[in-house]
């Protein structure tokens, strides 16, 4: 990897851009979903005062170090994702960090959140941490399972390993997508991207009527704060990844935007048609329907 | 007192003896703080600012007023507009919304709640039980004044009021807020032992220690 | 329900029978023949479901009335059987065996009205009330207001109105 001084402020440029549009785009997509529920829901700016009002408050308490680190390890996780892989293509700007070998690197950090959350949850000593900690990692195993054979059979497909090469072997027209070359990988990774977002019928982590919320029960101010700016960078940087893989990339920052709404927008829709699975529903559910799609893109490369 | 509260021998897995005192040891034994506002005057009110734009309530229901705040969530009133959210846990949540009449046995449990949230705080009495015991103003376990024991920002006439009447509330909540007067929070700190005083007079059996934080 | 009644009559020595409705019926009995009348009940006439159990303080007569609601789903009635219990010391037969949920009502009966029921399930656990020091409220010796008075502190400026007198002196301020 060719290294220069440029590349930390532009990488900061591209999360300073992406936490903005992460924090309307999270706030759209709960509008929307309002909408189906005839609600006009949270102002679109609401995520902001949000964030400054859980900074600003004036006490915390800590259940120890653990607990510290928890959000730090998330809000890592979510951040590493996303400047480890080029977010524009063919921009020296945007690049990030992205080297030869990024595929696997975005691998590990998409569980690397994940993994800390569990740690700084449990430290939290809350039953409904645990519970939703459990819940979570057993759901994110299946469904992490279709996602890296689908990744895998994309790598297969290109011969490489590195995010750039792949998006550039995917331009020139949109037939030249992985979505059309490798439609079984796109549809294996693009079920296993609904049980990552957090949404129904793949939200038993935090299950609001179960088990209110899961891991970050007690987690508050500066710590929540920490977690909410992650909730709105993980979903893009992972969004990122799929855009890059399987849907061409994004050569300019306006088809970013759209590639990226129209992706998150596929979550939503699921979501607001369908009711929460229960753990070992939602467990069977991707080994059932996600996991033989994965393996035929295997198999077919 | 409750068995599991109470100082006994535990013996730990590796063989060691030891003594435990649940009240002791499992809680913070130290009182709350008056905490400081920011340092500059406009960062403050932009903080207030954002308190007030940002009330996330929580979402435990004391009495029969708790059904009154139900329809707010939905597409009639839909409260989500004024930056009203609800959160399920004391330690996320701002404001807390004691709904209608409050028992002794329930007072407990909002001691408890109202402790855990972080200061800033705010609260708000919703109904008339909460202001002078309304109807149960001569029943065997209902409070008939909330001031007494928790620090009420704002009061909600009625019984019940109607959802109408919350959502007004809640703009009068964020005008106090806006205005650097919501310090429930820091009030509770400073007359912690009056307010203690009065908790302890009428829960008889006080058995969780005196400040959850 | 009075063939009911009569075929019980003809077995177990009862009390009268009072009708609410075709449906609904309260036969009174003493307590030594509760167990027998409602495991007859249960078993051979259907009513397998006990709504409630309930009391009532008869100060003036020294007694608590006791009152099992059983209903019969199938055939869409219900019977009430009442038993009267001197008041000093009550205590009467448990029958969680017969229900669970009796367990439940019986508790709360211990705690508002101090009957005892030995042998039910966690009888003597706090139910409602916690850290209760006086006589049980639901007793009619109790003087809500004055306990009210004595424990809660109350906001001055209360006024009481009598919704009866106060009609009549918005509608007729003649004292017609």
């Amino acid at each position: 990897m060719h290294f220069e001084w440029m590349m930390i402020p532009y990488s900061l440029l591209t999360l300073f851009i992406v936490v903005n549009y992460g924090l309307l785009l999270t706030a759209l997509m709960q509008k929307i979903g309002a909408r189906v529920g005839r609600r006009y829901g949270i102002p679109i700016w609401q995520n902001y005062i949000d964030l400054v009002k859980n900074y600003g408050l004036r006490s915390s308490i800590t259940h120890g170090v653990m607990f510290y680190l928890g959000p730090v390890f998330r809000l890592s996780g979510g951040v590493g994702l996303l400047l480890f892989v080029p977010t524009i293509y063919g921009s020296v700007m945007f690049s990030n960090l992205s080297f030869a070998g990024d595929l696997i690197l975005a691998l590990y950090f998409v569980f690397f959140g994940a993994l800390g959350m569990a740690l700084g949850a449990g430290e939290s000593g809350h039953p409904h941490a645990a519970i939703g900690v459990s819940r979570g990692l057993s759901q994110m195993t299946a469904a992490e399972l279709p996602f890296a054979l689908a990744v895998f059979a994309v790598a297969l497909q290109y011969q490489t390993l590195s995010i750039t090469e792949i998006v550039a072997a995917q331009q020139g027209a949109v037939l030249h997508w992985t979505l059309f070359t490798n439609p079984f990988a796109v549809a294996a990774a693009m079920l296993s991207f609904l049980g990552s977002m957090m949404r129904p019928p793949f939200d038993l982590v935090l299950a609001p009527q179960e088990i209110p919320i899961g891991p970050p029960t007690e987690y508050h101010s500066s710590y929540l704060a920490l977690m909410q700016t992650n909730r709105v960078i993980f979903p893009i940087a992972k969004i990122v990844i799929y855009m890059n893989l399987f849907f061409g990339g994004a050569a300019s920052w306006p088809v970013f935007f759209l590639k990226v709404f129209l992706i998150y927008l596929f979550s939503l829709f699921v979501g607001v048609a369908f009711p929460r699975f229960r753990v070992e529903q939602s467990i069977r559910w991707f080994l059932v329907w996600a996991l033989p799609l994965g393996i035929v893109a295997i198999v077919l490369v | 007192m409750k068995a599991e509260l109470e100082k006994r021998i535990v013996k730990g897995p590796d063989g060691i003896e030891f003594e435990v005192d649940p009240l002791q040891d499992y809680y913070c034994q130290e009182a709350p703080t008056v905490m400081p506002a920011a340092y500059s005057k406009i960062v403050e009110g932009f903080f207030n600012w954002a308190r007030a734009e940002s009330l996330w309530i929580l979402g435990f229901g004391t009495g029969c007023g708790a059904i009154e705040m139900r329809p707010l969530m939905t597409p009639r009133f839909d409260a989500y507009r004024y930056g009203v959210q609800w959160r399920p846990t004391p330690r996320q949540a701002n404001l807390f919304i004691i709904s209608g009449y409050l028992s002794v046995k329930t007072l407990k449990r909002a001691i408890r709640s109202y402790e855990q949230m972080q200061n800033p705080k705010y609260v708000i009495g919703l109904g008339s039980c909460t202001i002078n015991g309304g109807m149960y103003w001569d029943s065997y376990n209902t409070l008939k004044r909330l001031d007494y024991y928790l620090p009420v920002d704002l009061y909600i006439a009625g019984c019940m009021p109607r959802p109408e009447a919350l959502l007004q509330g809640f703009e009068d909540l964020k005008e106090i807020i806006r205005a650097g007067k919501g310090e429930g929070a820091n009030q509770y700190a400073q007359y912690f032992d009056w307010y203690k005083m009065n908790q302890k007079q009428v829960i008889h059996d006080w058995d969780m220690p005196d400040y959850n934080w | 329900m009075r063939e009911l009644y009569a075929k019980l009559n003809r077995l177990f020595p009862l009390g009268e029978l009072t009708e609410r409705r075709s449906n609904l019926a309260f036969i009174t009995l003493t307590a030594e023949y509760l167990r027998p009348v409602l495991l007859h009940l249960r078993d051979r006439e259907g009513f397998s479901h006990l709504v409630l159990l309930t009391a009532v303080d008869w100060l003036e007569e020294g007694q608590f009335q006791l009152s099992y609601l059983l209903s019969d789903r199938a055939n869409g009635r219900d019977i009430g059987l009442r038993l009267m219990l001197p008041r000093d010391g009550a205590s009467m037969e448990s029958i969680h065996d017969l229900w669970p949920t009796a367990a439940t009502y019986q508790r709360e009966l211990r705690e508002m009205f101090g009957i005892d029921f030995p042998g039910s399930p966690r009888i003597n656990e706090e139910f409602i009330l916690e850290g209760w020091t006086d006589i049980p409220p639901y007793r009619r010796d109790f003087d809500t207001l004055k306990f009210a008075q004595e424990n809660f502190v109350a906001r001055p400026g209360r006024e009481t109105w009598d919704p009866a007198r106060h009609m009549k002196d918005q509608l007729y301020p003649d004292g017609a």
